[in-house]
C-alpha cells in the first residue's frame, strides 16, 4: 500500500512547518487592501482573506498552532492519563474505586461538550485552549492504562519485583509501563486527530487562538462569510486539516495493526 | 436481573450527582465573576455587596452547592445573566431543535451505515468493501465544521436545492442532519463490519450453514441477530459525541437549538445558562447509556445473568 507513504509526508511537512514557522519569511499578518479576497493564483499562491493577507502563509502559521497544541494536550494526557491510571490500578483497592467513580463522571460528558465549556468559561487564549483539552483528554488514557495494568501487573515478573522488595515506583515506571506502552501509542495516535480537530473546531466557535493569530479553525469560521465570492478561504484551510487528520488516522490504523493492539479504539 | 438492575441504575445515579457538582466546581472554580457581568467594570461596591447578597454569592461554598443541588433537583437552574429568564425556559424553547437534529442525524448514519457494514462484511475485501472502509475514514476524518460549508457550498449556493441556514423551511434540516450525522456513519459502519465478520467466524454460524439454511437465513437469522448487540453499546456511546458535535453544527448553520445557545451564553459570559446546557446535554447522555445498557440486558440474557 502507498497511503502510509503519502501519509507520512503530510505529516513530516506539519511538523517541520510547524518546527521552522519562525524561520520561515511568512507575513502572515501583512494587510494589502488592494488584495482583498484575491483568488489564488495571483500575488499569492492561495490568495488573500478578506483583510487582504496573503492565505497561504496564515495556513502555515494555523499548521504551528495545530501542531503545538497537539503536542501539548497529547503530551500532557498522555503523562498525567498514564501515571494516574497506572498507579491506581497497581495500588488497587480505595484508590482504583476513586479513580473509575471520576473516570465515570468525566465521561458522562461528551468531550467536545466539556471542552467547549471549559475554554469559554476559561477564556480565549492558546494557554487555556491546551489546559481544556488536556482536562478532557487525559481521561481515554487513564482508563486504558489502568485497563492494562490491571490485565497485567499478576504477572510472574511483578510478583518477582515485588517479592524483591523493589519499590512501587520502579515497578510501575520499569515493570509495568513498558508493557502497556503498545495501546498507550496507538491511542496518542488517534488523540493527535482529535485534538487537531477539537482545537480547530474550538478556534471555529471563537474560543481557541484569538486574533490575528492564525487558526485553521478560525480561518474557516472567517471565510465562511465569503464562501460564495472567495471558497478558497475555507477550503484551503479546510482540506490542510482533513489531511493532518486523515493521515493521522491512517497512521494510527497502520499502527494498531502493527502493534496488534485490539479495541484501542473503535 | 434486579441485582444487575440496580447496580446499573446506582451507578447512573451516583454519576448524575457527580455530574451536576463537578458542572457546578468547574464554574466556581474558573476566573470570571457573575457580578461583574452583570453590573460591568463601573459598579459601586455597594451595588456589588448587594447583588452578591442577594444572588447568594456571599455564602459558602458547600452552602452553596447544596443549594444547587437541591435547586438542580427540583428543576431550577437558575436565572440568565443576560435577560434574567429562567435557564429552564431557555433550554425548553431551544431542546426540541436540537432533538430534531440529533434524531434526524443518527437516522442519516443509521441509513447510510447499516447498508454499508453488511455490504463490506458480505464482500470482504472486494472493492465494495474497500470503497466502503475508505468511505469511513474519510467520514471520520473530515470535521464538521468544514463538511458543513461545504454542503452549503455545493448545495445551497451552487445547486439552490437547501436553505443556507435557519430552521424556518422544512428542507432546511437537510445539511445539518448529514453534516452531523456523517461521521457517526462512519464510526458505525466500521464497526458493524467488524462486529459482523466476527460473529460469522463463530462455530454456531457452521452450524447454521452445515443444517442447510439458505444463506439469507444464515447472514439475517444467525448473523446480523448476533452482530448488533455490540453495536448498539457503541451507537449509545457515539451519541454523546453527537450531542457534542451538535453544538459545532448547530453554530455552523445557525440552527436555533441548545448548542448554539450554549455558544452565545459563552459569548455573554451567561454562567448559569452554559452550567445549564452543560448540565442537560450530559444528563441526557447518562440516560442514553443507561437505557442502551438496559437495552442491552434485556435482548441479551448472556448480561442479565452476570455471565459477560
Amino acid at each position: 500500500m502507498k497511503t502510509p507513504g503519502i501519509a507520512g509526508l503530510v505529516l513530516g511537512a506539519w511538523i517541520l512547518v510547524a518546527l521552522c514557522a519562525p524561520w520561515l519569511p511568512l507575513h502572515p499578518d501583512r494587510i494589502a487592501l488592494p488584495e482583498i479576497l484575491a483568488t489564488p493564483g495571483g500575488n499569492a499562491w492561495l490568495g488573500n482573506d478578506d483583510l487582504g493577507r496573503p492565505v497561504l502563509d496564515r495556513l502555515l502559521v494555523g499548521a504551528r498552532t495545530s501542531c503545538w497544541v497537539a503536542g501539548g494536550v497529547v503530551g500532557l494526557s498522555l503523562l498525567f492519563g498514564t501515571l494516574v491510571g497506572s498507579t491506581a490500578a497497581y495500588l488497587g483497592g480505595l484508590w482504583d474505586r476513586a479513580l473509575v467513580m471520576l473516570l465515570d463522571i468525566f465521561m458522562a460528558f461528551p468531550g467536545i461538550l466539556l471542552a467547549i465549556a471549559l475554554a469559554g468559561l476559561l477564556g480565549p487564549g492558546i494557554g487555556n485552549l491546551v489546559i481544556a483539552l488536556s482536562l478532557v483528554g487525559w481521561v481515554g488514557f487513564a482508563r486504558l492504562a489502568r485497563a492494562q495494568v490491571l490485565s497485567v501487573k499478576q504477572r510472574d515478573h511483578v510478583l518477582a519485583a515485588q517479592a524483591l522488595g523493589t519499590r512501587r515506583r520502579r515497578i510501575i515506571l520499569r515493570h509495568l509501563l513498558p508493557l502497556i506502552a503498545a495501546p498507550l501509542v496507538v491511542e496518542s495516535t488517534f488523540a493527535v486527530a482529535a485534538v487537531v480537530v477539537a482545537e480547530s473546531g474550538l478556534s471555529f466557535l471563537g474560543l481557541g487562538v484569538q486574533p490575528p493569530e492564525a487558526s485553521w479553525g478560525s480561518m474557516i469560521r472567517d471565510g465562511v462569510r465569503y464562501l460564495l465570492v472567495a471558497p478558497h478561504l475555507v477550503l484551503a484551510p479546510g482540506v490542510a486539516l482533513f489531511l493532518v487528520v486523515l493521515s493521522v488516522n491512517l497512521l494510527g490504523d497502520r499502527l494498531r495493526d502493527r502493534l496488534d493492539v485490539r479495541g484501542a479504539r473503535t | 436481573m434486579p441485582a444487575y438492575l440496580l447496580a446499573r441504575l446506582y451507578s447512573a445515579i451516583w454519576v448524575t450527582f457527580g455530574v451536576v457538582s463537578l458542572v457546578f466546581f468547574l464554574i466556581h472554580w474558573v476566573p470570571g465573576d457573575p457580578v461583574e457581568v452583570m453590573l460591568g467594570e463601573s459598579g459601586a461596591s455597594a451595588d456589588r455587596e448587594a447583588l452578591r447578597h442577594a444572588l447568594g454569592l456571599d455564602r459558602p461554598l458547600l452552602a452553596q452547592w447544596g443549594g444547587f443541588l437541591g435547586g438542580v433537583a427540583g428543576g431550577d437552574l437558575g436565572q440568565s445573566l443576560y435577560n434574567q429568564e429562567p435557564v429552564t425556559r431557555l433550554l425548553a424553547q431551544r431542546f426540541g431543535a436540537t432533538a430534531q437534529l440529533t434524531g434526524a442525524a443518527l437516522l442519516v448514519a443509521l441509513v447510510i451505515a447499516i447498508p454499508t457494514g453488511i455490504i463490506a462484511a458480505a464482500r470482504r475485501g472486494s472493492a465494495w468493501d474497500i470503497g466502503a472502509m475508505g468511505f469511513s475514514l474519510l467520514g471520520v476524518s473530515i470535521p464538521n465544521f468544514w463538511l458543513g460549508p461545504l454542503l452549503v457550498l455545493a448545495f445551497s449556493l451552487g445547486l439552490g436545492w437547501f436553505p443556507v441556514s435557519g430552521r424556518e423551511a422544512p428542507l432546511s434540516l437537510v445539511l445539518p442532519a448529514i453534516t452531523l450525522g456523517t461521521a457517526l456513519a462512519a464510526v458505525l459502519s466500521r464497526m458493524i463490519r467488524s462486529s459482523l465478520l466476527e460473529v460469522m467466524g463463530e462455530d454456531f454460524i457452521r452450524t447454521a450453514r452445515a443444517k442447510g439454511l439458505s444463506p439469507w437465513q444464515v447472514w439475517v437469522r444467525h448473523g446480523l441477530r448476533n452482530a448488533w448487540l455490540p453495536v448498539l453499546t457503541v451507537l449509545g456511546m457515539q451519541l454523546g459525541a453527537l450531542l457534542g458535535g451538535a453544538v459545532i453544527t448547530e453554530t455552523v448553520f445557525n440552527w436555533p437549538g441548545v448548542g448554539s445557545l450554549l455558544v452565545e451564553s459563552i459569548q455573554r459570559r451567561d454562567y448559569p445558562v452554559v452550567q445549564g446546557v452543560v448540565l442537560v446535554i450530559s444528563l441526557c447522555y447518562v440516560l442514553i447509556n443507561l437505557a442502551t445498557d438496559l437495552l442491552y440486558a434485556r435482548i441479551d440474557p448472556r448480561i442479565r445473568l452476570g455471565q459477560a
